[in-house]
């Protein structure tokens, strides 16, 4: 080990004056990435292929004219990079004063999607103006698209293609496609159309990798006027057994929305409709509020815990006394968390010492 | 499944039958797609032309109900061709030589009268899978729900210990998990056959083990299936205690099922919505739903992983734990003293090998895939790596059976079941959910264009299918997803209550109903 920390055999960049060590095939951003060395993007998602369209990830490289994206240029032994010159600072402001010359609003909702807040919380780092550039706005609102789930309001598209690459390289679903060039550029389904008549499952993922709010979670957005913050908790999906991880988004007491977890191990960032939007079953008013007993009169009628849980042993009790042990029987859910099964189990072989229990045994 | 997840973007062929996984697993089938992308070929077997299908390099339309012939000729030709994995068979396997000598009778040929895939197709797709160097099987309920659906599984396992096609990166034999948390329910022991942690209950040190912890003798016989039990209420069976299973809607044969569950003495039902099921029970108790409850949950790779409360209950319902122990100790039975969902998922871990080494606080960032059989080990993301958890991996001799119920004059064409991508179950939750209507407001018969015109039926219009245990009305949708002569419908919508028809028969093994696969007949409705 030399005094820097690494094996003297392996190869090294100097970045920002230190020298450190990278790994073959790994872009600049990377290296920089792990050392701390936080540089901004916009189009960049750490699960696509890099793209080099938005330039904001530029740095100075010793030796060459003009300042390199770093998301796509790849880290050679002796390199001697710069992240954060005046030149490149200066630069990176005036690009984001271009990008949000675009956009007509900057205040955007974070219910909007997972990435939604990246171009706003840049422009105010880099404390970029607006209204510098008036080049002709990329993209226009689709109205009429009535779909119940995604927001597409395209006057906040930057062009950063990122809901393009999400869908076909994370989705191999190719729904989303691109319409002209520059500033004329909108992004768009194939034909033009609803999203339902398209390619699109309704997965989500264009949604939550948008850095602008320009595609938005129109189920969480219902929830944009609550004055609460947003809260989130991690958990599992509810729906099958792929077991993606989930942050529950809550405001105050109510699920607003459910963002992908990136760091989730079955899911890395990705989920489906059911994952994505299926959320709002919990708080629904059908659920049963109140323990339920069957009166004389054949209906149901709410009873307390106390009432409903006696009465549910007295069946139980009755049961056995007349039947014996083995005419109990119990079924557990697939659903329900391991502790359900469990006691379910346990109330079966150590109430009765049989096993007659079971699930919903379909794989 | 015996490979994780991850595994998923590594094979170099992959074998998909029986397995909808665009729309039943779509974040899988990502994967799957990200393998196709680096190159990987792809074989599809399922009598629909599903979303895989056209992404396949080989497509098998079999007839439903027919995959184990189509996997006798596959071994068929692979043992023919010479592609055998003689090395492994030799060191890890036992039986090969009995079940090489026993595929020598079903060629491609035979194979082709049954599934209806043209012998070439078979040959190729065998010559394709046994000559991967990487070659991963996935397969869902597809081959599970059906009278064979045990000598379905084995046909695949034989396929993957011919070809050692397991223990290794990109490879397997993976099932996909229905049910968010069906792997955990099975790990927790509620199971007519085994103990928490699929300790086989008739082991005497099992019984002994597991008297000492529940403080009471034990039957060291096996208990009887929900299928069994269901077919003996009022008859020896007469009280039932169901935990969020909408039964009647779920099962086959939903009239025998009501009529069963009519039949009990005593019904106690616990869920988050009043189902079908709920309906028919003596006392309904409101469960704590997804996000209102701290828990534990298994997915399909045998990841363990925390469930998290993230709101508070609604009105006065409580997790199903709590409620279960409050009946068990209004009972008299001891050791239900809970406070904690922690302190049943630990006593889970105490007493089951496969969870020994994890606890509540280990599992907090889900980095754990069972067995793990001791504190400090890290988990087993891939089965059988070294060894087959019995030693040895066994080859079975299967043969061929046609479906419990086949097509007949009066009941000529095939409906088989399934899932589809916007809905889920009985859609006491999906059916709930803002929007999900507008992609699925309705139950439609998939029917091809040219049956729809031969059968006198229109398209979006009503037709009745029947089966000799009822009918039910239902729209049609011309497609050609769906083979001539086979039709498909999900069981997601109380208003088309298709599994009034099914339930033709079960697998002797393990009473998974034959979902798949009933003999319908298909009607215009005029009115
Ligand atoms: S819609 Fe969003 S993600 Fe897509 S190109 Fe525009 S800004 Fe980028
Ligand atoms: S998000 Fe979709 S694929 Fe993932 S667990 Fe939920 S239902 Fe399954
Ligand atoms: S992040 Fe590098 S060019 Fe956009």
């Amino acid at each position: 080990m030399n005094q820097n920390g690494h094996h003297p055999k392996q190869k090294t960049i100097i970045l920002n004056g230190r020298e450190v060590a990278f790994f073959e095939g790994e872009t600049v951003y990377e290296v920089a990435q792990r050392n701390q060395q936080d540089i901004p993007t916009l189009c960049y998602d750490d699960r696509l292929e890099p793209f080099g369209g938005c330039r904001l990830c530029v740095v100075d490289v010793e030796g060459m004219r003009n300042p390199v994206a770093s998301c796509t240029f790849q880290a050679t032994p002796g390199l001697v990079v710069n992240t954060h010159t005046e030149r490149i600072e200066t630069h990176r402001k005036t690009l984001l004063e271009m990008v949000v010359s675009e956009n007509r609003e900057l205040e955007v909702d974070p219910l909007r999607g997972y990435a939604s807040q990246e171009l706003t919380d840049l422009v105010s780092l880099y404390e970029a103006q607006t209204g510098r550039f008036q080049g002709s706005q990329s993209g226009t609102t689709n109205t009429e698209d009535d779909n119940p789930f995604i927001f597409r309001d395209y006057d906040l598209c930057i062009s950063c293609y990122r809901c393009v690459r999400v869908c076909a390289e994370e989705e191999g679903d190719y729904a989303i496609s691109i319409m002209n060039r520059g500033f004329e550029t909108q992004i768009t389904t194939e034909f033009n159309g609803l999203l339902k008549d398209s390619a699109c499952t309704f997965c989500g993922q264009c949604v939550q990798t948008c850095p602008t709010g320009a595609l938005g979670d129109l189920k969480a957005m219902r929830a944009a006027s609550i004055p609460l913050p947003i809260a989130k908790t991690r958990t599992i999906c509810p729906y099958c057994g792929v077991g993606c991880s989930v942050d529950v988004l809550t405001k105050g007491d109510q699920i607003v929305g459910i963002h992908p977890a990136m760091d989730g191990p079955a899911n890395e960032g990705a989920l489906c409709i059911k994952g994505q939007f299926a959320f709002d079953f919990v708080q629904h008013g059908d659920r049963l509020k109140t323990p339920l007993i069957r009166g004389e009169d054949g209906r149901f009628h709410p009873a307390s815990w106390d009432e409903a849980l006696d009465r549910a042993a007295d069946g139980f009790q009755k049961v056995e006394e007349q039947y014996g042990r083995h005419a109990v029987y119990g079924v557990a859910s697939g659903r329900a968390p391991h502790e359900a099964a469990y006691t379910m189990q346990k109330f079966i072989r150590a109430g009765y010492g049989t096993h007659n229990i079971d699930n919903c045994s379909r794989a | 499944m015996s490979n994780p997840l991850r595994d998923m973007e590594k094979p170099d062929v992959i074998f998909c039958i029986g397995t909808n996984m665009t729309e039943a697993h779509p974040v899988a089938a990502t994967r799957l797609k990200k393998a196709l992308a680096k190159g990987a070929k792809m074989i599809v077997a399922d009598p629909r032309v599903i979303g895989l299908a056209q992404k396949a390099d080989i497509y098998m339309q079999l007839r439903v109900g027919s995959d184990s012939a189509l996997l006798l000729a596959m071994a068929n030709v692979i043992a023919e061709a010479g592609l055998i994995d003689e090395g492994f068979i030799d060191e890890r396997t036992v039986k090969g030589e009995t079940f090489l000598d026993h595929v020598k009778q079903f060629p491609p040929e035979w194979a082709e009268e049954i599934t209806g895939v043209p012998a070439a197709t078979i040959r190729e797709a065998a010559l394709l899978y046994g000559q991967a160097d990487r070659g991963a099987i996935y397969y869902t309920l597809g081959i599970t729900e059906h009278i064979c659906g045990v000598d379905n599984v084995q046909s695949l396992c034989n396929l993957a210990l011919m070809t050692g096609n397991i223990g290794r990166e990109g490879t397997g034999i993976n099932p996909m998990r229905g049910q968010n948390n069906i792997q955990g329910a099975g790990d927790c022991g509620a199971l007519p056959n085994n103990y928490v942690g699929f300790q086989s209950v008739i082991d005497p040190e099992n019984q002994a083990k597991f008297e000492k912890a529940y403080g009471r003798p034990m039957d060291r016989e096996k208990g009887m299936t929900k299928v069994t039990a269901l077919n003996l209420c009022g008859k020896g069976v007469h009280a039932m205690l169901i935990d969020g299973e909408n039964t009647v809607v779920s099962d086959p044969d939903r009239e025998h099922c009501e009529h069963a569950l009519r039949a009990l003495d005593h019904l106690v039902v616990i869920d988050i919505f009043m189902t079908e099921t709920a309906e028919l029970a003596d006392v309904v108790l409101p469960a704590t739903a997804w996000g209102e409850t701290d828990g534990v949950c298994t997915n399909t790779e045998r990841r363990v992983q925390r469930l998290r409360a993230a709101v508070p209950p609604q009105g006065d319902a409580k997790p199903d734990w709590w409620i279960v122990s409050q009946l068990a100790q209004r009972l008299g039975f001891s050791g239900f003293d809970y406070t904690h969902p922690k302190e049943v998922f630990n006593e889970i871990c105490e007493l089951s090998p496969i969870y020994y080494g994890l606890d509540w606080d280990r599992i907090e960032h889900s980095e754990y895939q069972w067995p793990v059989p001791e504190e400090g080990h890290p988990g087993t993301p891939r089965l059988h790596e070294e060894s087959f958890i019995n030693g040895r991996g066994i080859f079975s001799v299967v043969t061929y059976r046609d479906p419990a119920e086949t097509i007949s004059e009066e009941y000529p064409v095939w409906l088989t079941t399934g899932r589809r991508l916007e809905s889920y179950h009985t859609r006491t939750q999906t059916g709930r959910a803002q929007g999900i209507e507008y992609l699925l407001p309705e139950e439609r018969l998939e029917v091809h264009p040219a049956d729809v015109q031969d059968w006198g039926l229109l398209d979006g219009e009503w037709a009745r299918l029947s089966s000799p245990r009822g009918s039910v009305k239902v729209k049609v949708m011309a497609t050609d997803r769906s083979p001539r002569g086979t039709v498909f419908a999900s069981f997601s919508f109380a208003d088309v209550p298709i599994n009034i028809l099914t339930g033709g028969g079960y697998d002797p093994a393990t009473h998974t109903a034959e979902l798949k696969v009933c003999p319908v007949r298909v009607e215009p409705v005029n009115n």
